[in-house]
């Protein structure tokens, strides 16, 4: 392999770490308390919210079901009134951010309702707030279940990141098909799909190892 | 001003109670027997839940419960006879239907959310699961209450240690709930409810999960609690054991409704009412050896035997009765079963005899004469 092709691919990775990186950062801010919500604001719950909670949990699902491909060519009008510009890494991360969010929402979601309500009781039995119940008892219970869940949404980022590419968004996924399939290049290709697995297997187990540190329920030798 | 302080031992002389005609118990709310010192009051309260049909469920009844400052009330009934919505109604989890519930002079169900919040800081809870958190070492689960209430953190690191040695657990203080054992956990969550200093202690069968003997450690804790911050407990539980060791005060619970309630050894050597009745058949001593309980019928015939059960209470419980039956009477009782027990720290036995179907009346005279609880239970041929 030449070193200009070594040099294309270490810039497309650092494109996609980049767009994946903040796109991930962004999804997370707005997800988890989003995600924090919607487990919290059902009939009877600490911010019964029952409505609200429908209407979002609706436009949740609306976006999920929405193909990526789809909704980054149908949000193009926001990208470029967001991004300056609908083309270019910079342009990808808002599409990127816009299905990564209720995507991170519905997991964190899950987390949080995997913590034991008899916990909510309790914090509310010695007077803590319900800002206090999530930041002290929900959250902290929910940490080893929401870092899995967003290893498995920047797992998938890297995936969406790829299709950017088809739209002129940089990163490997556009380096692969522009070189690997427009220009014959199958080692290119090739190259790029190693490169996709290495990193989704570095990312899975720093995530993986990050969750059993954090989870304190089950007993370490 | 005359300061009355509660002891619940001498708050009624023995002799009053000890003449009370049977019945006296039952018919009497526990309000009346005890000076207006109650830190929790339950008046005429009721709790209905929307059922999921649409039709509602009703889980309390009226209810009338007065816990005396000081005191160990228990609330005994069977799953569903609907004491967690009662425990959970004296800290506000749940709203009453009607009725008050005054908690330290305050009606919490009328409190607004922040009063309320800040009345549950003198309302400690323990949990039949425990309900710690995973992710909080046992020191972290202690100071949690006190993060909370907002003290700063040399406060409660001083807290916390207090409360560990307190516990018995100072040297687990860095130790996860998933290191601890049941009786552990449970000791952190006895910490976590005293952490700021509460008035009441509301626990929620919190020996169910236990063993026996950690049962027994986890009591004997909550009685020294009691003993010596003089704070009051009020337990709700399905276990006779638990009322037994450690409350002083009952209430048992059947269908929403307080059928029965008073001191601990009143009600349960003269129970009045058949749940109360059940729960003592479960205990040892109480149910009759199964060869006379199959040939046990109602109606005498020449010739059978009176079974008749006696109850020693107090100071009875040493007479030796059944002697001077045969010297003074000539009649001879032929024991069938028997046991010596405490309840609430008194003795009390129990002793079931079979006597001649003729002289049955002669017998139970001269009994009720010596002031023994006396019950014809049947004859056997």
């Amino acid at each position: 392999m030449s070193p200009e092709m070594i040099k294309l691919i270490a810039a497309s990775t650092g494109e996609t770490l980049y767009m994946v990186a903040v796109s991930a950062l962004i999804a997370t801010l707005l997800g988890l308390p989003l995600g924090v919500f919607l487990a919290t604001s059902a009939k009877g719950e600490l911010f019964a919210a029952p409505w609200i909670n429908r209407v979002l949990g609706v436009i949740v699902n609306a976006t999920r079901s929405t193909p990526f491909i789809i909704l980054v060519v149908a949000i193009i009008p926001f990208t470029r009134l967001i991004a300056g510009t609908s083309i270019g890494t910079n342009a990808a991360i808002v599409p990127l951010t816009i299905a990564a969010t209720p995507f991170i929402a519905r997991l964190i979601e899950g987390a949080i309702r995997e913590v034991d309500q008899g916990l909510i009781e309790a914090a509310r039995a010695f007077g803590a707030t319900p800002l206090q119940i999530v930041l002290k008892v929900l959250i902290p219970e929910a940490l080893p279940g929401i870092v899995l869940g967003l290893t498995l949404a920047i797992v998938s980022l890297l995936g969406f990141s790829a299709m950017v590419g088809a739209v002129g968004g940089g990163g490997l996924g556009d380096l692969g098909i522009r070189y690997g399939y427009q220009r014959f290049m199958p080692e290119m290709m090739l190259a790029v799909v190693v490169v996709l697995i290495v990193l989704v297997q570095a990312v899975q187990s720093i995530g993986d190892r990050l969750a059993r540190r954090l989870n304190k329920r089950i007993r370490h030798a | 001003m005359a300061h009355v302080s509660y002891r619940p031992q001498t708050k009624v002389s023995k002799g009053e109670f000890m003449n009370a005609p049977l019945g006296y118990i039952g018919d009497t709310p526990a309000q009346r027997l005890i000076p207006a010192q109650s830190i929790v009051r339950l008046e005429k309260v009721s709790k209905t839940f929307p059922g999921r049909d649409g039709q509602p469920v009703t889980a309390l009844r009226e209810i009338d419960l007065a816990v005396p400052q000081g005191s160990i009330l228990g609330v005994i009934g069977r799953s569903g006879a609907g004491k967690s919505t009662l425990i959970r109604l004296v800290n506000g989890l749940e709203k009453p239907s009607s009725g008050k519930v005054i908690v330290d002079g305050a009606d919490i169900a009328a409190l607004p959310e922040t009063a309320l919040r800040h009345a549950r800081r003198s309302i400690g809870m323990i949990f039949q699961h425990f309900n710690l958190l995973s992710s909080r070492t046992a020191a972290q689960n202690i100071a949690l209450p006190l993060e909370v209430a907002g003290y700063d953190r040399p406060e409660i690191r001083t807290r916390v240690e207090e409360l560990l040695a307190l516990v018995g657990l100072t040297d687990k203080r860095n130790r996860y709930p998933s290191e601890l054992s049941g009786g552990q956990k449970q000791r952190v969550g006895i910490a976590r409810a005293l952490a700021t200093k509460p008035k009441v202690l509301l626990s929620d069968e919190a020996t169910s999960a236990l063993d026996p003997e950690t049962t027994r450690s986890i009591l004997d804790l909550l009685a020294r609690i009691n003993e010596e911050l003089g704070l009051t407990i009020l337990l709700i539980t399905h276990e006779m054991a638990v009322i037994r060791n450690i409350a002083r005060e009952v209430a048992v619970i059947e269908g929403g409704r307080i059928v029965e309630q008073g001191d601990v050894f009143e009600v349960f050597t003269r129970p009045q009412h058949e749940v109360t009745r059940s729960f003592l058949a479960d205990e040892s001593g109480r149910a009759l050896p199964p060869y006379v309980q199959n040939r046990l019928r109602s109606d005498a015939i020449p010739g059978s035997q009176a079974v008749i059960r006696i109850g020693f209470r107090g100071p009875h419980a040493t007479d030796p009765v059944l002697a001077r039956l045969a010297r003074d009477l000539n009649i001879e009782a032929n024991i069938l079963s028997g046991s010596v027990d405490e309840i609430a720290g008194r003795p009390f036995g129990t002793l079931v005899v079979g006597v001649p179907e003729t002289s049955v009346s002669t017998t139970v005279d001269f009994l009720k004469k010596h002031g023994l609880d006396t019950e014809v239970l049947g004859y056997v041929a």
